[in-house]
């Protein structure tokens, strides 16, 4: 077993954590505030190649990985989880028309989503439908006359969804067979009756912007199908196995951007005459949210590994999305109760960290629906 | 046309500096960052490859390490790279490494209209000799401070930065120039592409078998024997203490101010 990086991912590593540094930390702050998203980084993140992660290059992607994007999104959530979250969330839509999409919708989608600096989206969540991905209610209906599908619906808490210009949205064909009756469609920005709705005003990630969307009779070419008429479930399923590592990322990286702020903050902090650090009882937080990391690290590692290798990952995607979400929440929280009034404080970074870790238990799934999918699995 | 770009590994000095008991760098300890100046004269270079298409190769002298730095380069965008490195160039001061630098192009073979770029000075030793040194060997014009470069056919001109302004200079190629950064002035990103090919790009390793017959190599010209000035000593300078600020710009703060001067003797 070896863990070690291999040099180009060691590179990738450096430059990603020099990115965020650079790029990504001195706005996130400001975008919190503002609930603002920084345009301005995505078209830097395109530029460099962070968007076509995953993505051969004869579709103007980057090539690389799970373990790439884990190792970028890792580096950028240890600055700006919003900005992490963006990037993760907008690999979604590249990666599913990749496995699912004819040779014409790869040409003609993808190196719009990789170097063409366009936002992707992945549209699932309905009011009705969240952890129960078969209360879709959104229907697309065949005309055969025009050869297209009309769409009817509304979608909810789309990350960038009012932004994208290319995304990957879930109807129902068949209504009556729930689930089975599933389709997937790349509906692009403009195409007439679909809009954006509500953009939400969230407790945390607020430099992700999470919308709602509207489809009213859109009509969407049957060309834009992507893979098979009802079988949208599966492309939905295999999308949110590769989203949730991508969580897991998030949470690690903003978990150890908490430690190292700790560790600092725990060396110049100076109470009764001493640096808080020589204090055990706070010696102690560290070595447990040192080591839960270290092995959400670990977890998350393993599932990017079974992705890579092309062996099943279902279960450990939803094993290291549970565990490192959880772990970032518990780690944000004694990284704040360390910095005491300070670490309350919006003048620091750690409260905004705070808020953007509980996120990482509720979206893409539900911790309580991870804990679902993975008794399935160990139970089967 | 080709540019050779001259880069130098040097320590981090935002980190710790540590000092051998002998008074050299202790290097080995040390974090490295490619040379703020130098990383310019590649971002320089690589902004005339974008116009013009030209090749852009990445020299260095250094330690077998720095082959991490230059596969750095070629992930900005250079074209290849050249690593000189022998234990017979260790411990060379700046006239014994312009010596091999200007061996090393001149073993490699450059055009009449081929350019050498150099970062202003290096960060370690602050000397800013080397480029200007290569020049001269090479018996090339030499323009430094370069903050703008502008080449058409064989002819450049150079905004050439000064303290109190700036002068444009044309010049004719083959040339030397050094380029200074600025506020301003940032070089590129590696980008995800090029770390994905940096490995599969030229890499040239020039020793001392590779360039002992070039007549710039002499042993006593090159190495730490051949190198006229040496390290007498060298120590991490004692932190100042923290200074008093005052802010404001009315009578009552000129007045502190002009109270503390007083109790130190200073008026």
């Amino acid at each position: 077993m070896d863990f070690s990086l291999t040099k180009e991912q060691e590179m990738l590593k450096k430059l990603a954590a020099q990115f965020a540094e650079e790029e990504l930390e001195p706005v996130a702050a400001e975008i919190d505030a503002e609930h603002r998203f920084p345009t301005e980084n995505f078209a830097k993140m395109a530029k460099v190649g962070f968007t076509g992660i995953g993505v051969p290059e004869e579709f103007g992607g980057s090539g690389g990985g799970m373990l790439e994007k884990v190792i970028a999104v890792s580096e950028f959530a240890k600055k700006c989880m919003s900005s992490a979250a963006t990037l993760s969330i907008h690999l979604i839509a590249p990666h599913a028309i990749l496995d699912f999409g004819t040779k014409e919708q790869k040409e003609k989608y993808l190196p719009r989503l990789t170097k063409g600096g366009e936002l992707g989206a992945f549209a699932l969540t309905e009011p009705n439908a969240g952890s129960d991905a078969a209360g879709v209610k959104t229907v697309a209906v065949y005309d055969e006359a025009t050869d297209e599908y009309i769409l009817n619906g509304t979608k909810c808490f789309i990350t960038g969804g009012a932004r994208a210009g290319v995304l990957v949205i879930f109807a129902m064909t068949e209504p009556k067979l729930g689930t089975r009756g599933m389709s997937a469609f790349i509906v692009e920005k403009g195409m007439p009756g679909f809009s954006s709705g509500k953009i939400e005003d969230k407790m945390g990630l607020a430099g992700s912007e999470t919308a709602e969307l509207v489809f009213e009779d859109c009509r969407v070419p049957a060309a834009n199908m992507l893979g098979k008429k009802n079988k949208g479930f599966k492309i939905a399923m295999m999308a949110l196995d590769a989203a949730r590592v991508g969580v897991g990322a998030q949470a690690n990286g903003v978990a150890e951007a908490a430690i190292e702020m700790s560790v600092k903050y725990m060396g110049e902090r100076v109470q009764f005459g001493k640096p808080i650090g020589v204090l055990q009882g706070l010696q102690w937080y560290i070595a447990e949210m040192a080591t839960k990391t270290e092995a959400a690290k670990a977890l998350v590692y393993e599932a990017s590994y079974l992705a890579d290798a092309g062996k099943p990952f279902s279960k450990e995607a939803a094993m290291c999305k549970l565990n490192a979400a959880e772990n970032a929440r518990f780690v944000t929280n004694l990284a704040l109760q360390i910095h005491g009034g300070y670490g309350y404080m919006k003048d620091y970074p750690l409260e905004r960290m705070y808020r953007d870790a509980k996120l990482t238990e509720i979206y893409e799934g539900t911790s309580e629906i991870h804990k679902v999918v993975i008794a399935r699995a160990v139970m089967k | 046309m080709r540019i050779f770009v001259c880069v130098k590994q040097v320590p981090d000095t935002s980190g710790v500096v540590a000092v051998n008991p002998d008074g050299t760098l202790n290097r080995a300890s040390m974090q490295t960052i490619i040379n703020p100046d130098d990383l310019i004269a590649m971002e320089q270079a690589l902004v005339l490859k974008d116009n013009t298409g030209c090749q852009v190769t990445a020299v260095t002298m250094g330690p077998p390490p720095a082959e991490g730095m230059l596969r750095e380069l070629l992930a900005m965008g250079a074209d290849d790279a050249i690593l000189i490195s022998a234990r017979e160039f260790g411990g060379s001061d700046t006239f014994a490494t312009s010596q091999i630098i200007s061996a090393a192009i001149n073993h490699v073979g450059y055009s009449d209209e081929d350019m050498i770029f150099c970062g202003r000075q290096a960060i370690d030793g602050d000397t800013a000799q080397v480029g200007p040194q290569i020049a001269e060997k090479l018996g090339l014009p030499q323009i430094s401070y370069a903050a703008e470069i502008v080449k058409e056919g064989n002819e450049v001109t150079v905004k050439r930065m000064l303290e109190d302004g700036y002068m444009k200079i044309k010049v004719q190629t083959p040339c030397l120039i050094t380029c200074i950064s600025d506020q301003d002035s940032k070089a590129r990103y590696m980008t995800l592409n090029g770390i994905n090919h940096c490995y599969e790009k030229p890499y040239l390793v020039l020793d001392f078998e590779a360039l002992k017959d070039e007549p710039l190599i002499e042993l006593d010209k090159i190495g730490l024997k051949g190198s006229p000035t040496n390290i007498f000593k060298s120590f991490t300078p004692p932190q100042k203490g923290v200074g008093t600020m005052l802010e404001g710009a009315d009578k009552n703060t000129a007045e502190t101010l002009a109270n503390i001067l007083l109790e130190k003797h200073v008026i």
